[in-house]
């Protein structure tokens, strides 16, 4: 029995690496959506992150957490100077200029030759292990659990739903608003760090726009009105192409055109049964049960 | 006395149309002040410039002797102005009392490092803040709905949580946009005897208002507004008295 389990760790110990990484990521998505802001230059930091991250360990030789501090501190610092003036924009034209910012920086790594352009950077020593992934899960969720219900946590959700009443309480809104893009740079900055030594390499174009919007898809899926939502959401949708990959021959498809199929499908039922995400299932069937 | 709020030529136009033109007149500390006039004198404008959700074009503002015209707004409520809305803006998603908190905010002093270490200090901290929300939900008559929805409340109980939400920051001012706007009598009755008793702490109210009846029972000067000018200002009998206010809302027999 017990082997058995660790075989099945074994096997699978990548997705479960993938599945912190990308909930990093999500969360990275949700710090700014938990006050009404969809601001999506994840993918981006996410990039400065890996490639910082990866730099310092194998061009400087620093120690492994010292560049995962790397990872995180670089996207943090250029996302005041980047939210500064985006953050001015609402809605739309807010999530469209983050979009530029990620592109902006992938374009700029591409044309890199100092990091191999467009090949990126391979044969980073594999520093990350699930442990220091599960870890930072696990911080971020539990600083993110104390907040809500704080005054702080408070101050976000009246931002989320009236941004003008909410000011006129007192609450500096565009500040909030910049520390969670802060925030959010820095958990995708740490997440692309963790990345490229997790998966040997980085390349610009695993940074693109697609990228983000998994992101984004993560969050929503899971749930983006809870914390622990986006985490939920990175989860289902890592673990499902693994499933789909043993179903596809039974059903006769091949698994990558499955997998586009099958997710379209659960973005496109989550969004209409269950706006609130999949955390939110519970709730609704036990309203369900009670209802005659 | 002193006046704790002063308008000078205040102005504010929209385009073409000055919807503030020139407005002057001041509330004195500890007193119930009202702005009434027809629809489109331009109050709602006023009390947005006052909350700095409008800044003037024109003219000046000033609070206890400071100039707060144009600032913005959380820097105008944290130097003691709170308010309520027209078009009533709970935060529809958040409880009653989480309302009450959200408008708690400027009088919190919470430490981030003692509620991630799970101290006391910040469990104790929290607990009173909870329960001044849930006093001051009692306080405007509304104990048993401390835990509901905001969207799930009637409309006069919305424009209560309002108010007790705007209390919470402990104003100075309070500017109140037509807070019995869709109440029924004894609903009005209730914010009346609520406005007096705030005044008497010490509050301000500057109080826009259609129910003549309300205005003229609780506020201790009244200022007219008509197309964004004042046409009369005194007590409440001085004012009903005035022709020209009866002629801002009557018309004129000619």
């Amino acid at each position: 029995m017990l082997e058995q389990l660790s075989d099945l760790y074994l096997t699978y110990q990548s997705t479960l690496g993938y599945i912190g990484i990308n909930a990093l990521l999500a969360l990275s998505v949700y710090v700014s959506l938990s006050c009404g802001q969809l601001a999506l230059g994840s993918a981006g930091f996410a990039a400065l992150g890996a490639y910082a991250g990866a730099l310092a360990t194998m061009k400087a030789d620093l120690p492994f957490p010292l560049a995962l501090l790397l990872s995180a501190l670089l996207p943090a610092l250029v996302a005041v100077p980047l939210g500064l003036p985006v953050l001015r924009l609402k809605g739309v034209f807010l999530a469209i200029a983050t979009i530029g910012f990620g592109e902006v920086v992938r374009l700029g790594l591409v044309n890199w030759e100092y990091v191999n352009g467009a090949q990126g950077i391979v044969a980073i020593p594999q520093k990350a292990s699930i442990w220091m992934i599960s870890l930072a899960v696990a911080v971020t969720l539990y600083v993110l659990s104390r907040v809500r219900g704080s005054k702080w946590g408070f101050a976000l959700e009246a931002i989320r739903e009236d941004e003008p009443a909410a000011r006129t309480m007192g609450i500096p809104s565009t500040r909030y608003k910049l520390a969670m893009l802060v925030l959010g740079a820095a958990l995708a900055g740490l997440a692309g760090g963790l990345e490229a030594h997790f998966t040997f390499m980085v390349a610009p174009n695993g940074f693109g726009f697609s990228r983000v919007v998994d992101m984004l898809v993560f969050a929503v899926v899971g749930g983006a009105q809870l914390f622990w939502g986006p985490v939920v959401g990175a989860g289902f949708l890592t673990v499902l192409p693994e499933v789909l990959r043993e179903v596809a021959p039974l059903v006769g498809i091949e698994p990558g055109p499955l997998r586009m199929l099958v997710n379209g499908l659960v973005l496109l039922l989550v969004i209409l049964y269950l706006p609130a995400g999949l955390v939110s299932l519970p709730r609704r069937l036990r309203e369900r049960r009670a209802a005659p | 006395m002193s006046a704790l709020l002063s308008l000078r030529g205040v102005e504010r136009s929209f385009g073409g149309l000055r919807a503030v033109d020139g407005a002057s007149f001041e509330v004195e500390a500890g007193t119930v002040h009202g702005l009434i006039g027809p629809n489109g004198a331009g109050k709602t404008t006023l009390i947005n410039l006052v909350s700095g959700l409008l800044a003037p074009t024109g003219g000046s503002i000033h609070l206890s002797g400071r100039a707060i015209g144009g600032l913005a707004p959380p820097r105008i409520a944290a130097l003691g102005v709170a308010r309520t809305f027209q078009n009533i803006r709970l935060f529809p998603e958040l409880t009653a009392r989480d309302n009450v908190l959200v408008g708690q905010h400027l009088r919190r002093h919470p430490s981030l490092l003692a509620r991630l270490l799970l101290l006391r200090s910040a469990r104790d901290e929290a607990q009173a803040a909870r329960e001044r929300a849930a006093a001051l939900l009692a306080r405007v008559g509304l104990p048993g709905r401390v835990d509901e929805q905001a969207r799930h409340l009637s409309y006069g109980e919305q424009r209560r949580v309002e108010i007790a939400r705007a209390l919470a920051s402990q104003p100075s001012l309070l500017l109140l946009d037509e807070p019995t706007a869709g109440m029924n009598p004894v609903e009005v009755q209730g914010v009346a005897a609520l406005i007096r008793q705030v005044a008497a702490e010490g509050h301000s109210v500057l109080l826009v208002e259609h129910n003549v009846r309300l205005v003229m029972d609780v506020c201790d000067r009244i200022t007219v507004l008509n197309f964004g000018k004042v046409i009369a200002e005194g007590t409440p009998a001085a004012v009903a008295a005035d022709p020209a206010v009866i002629t801002a809302y009557l018309g004129s027999e000619r």
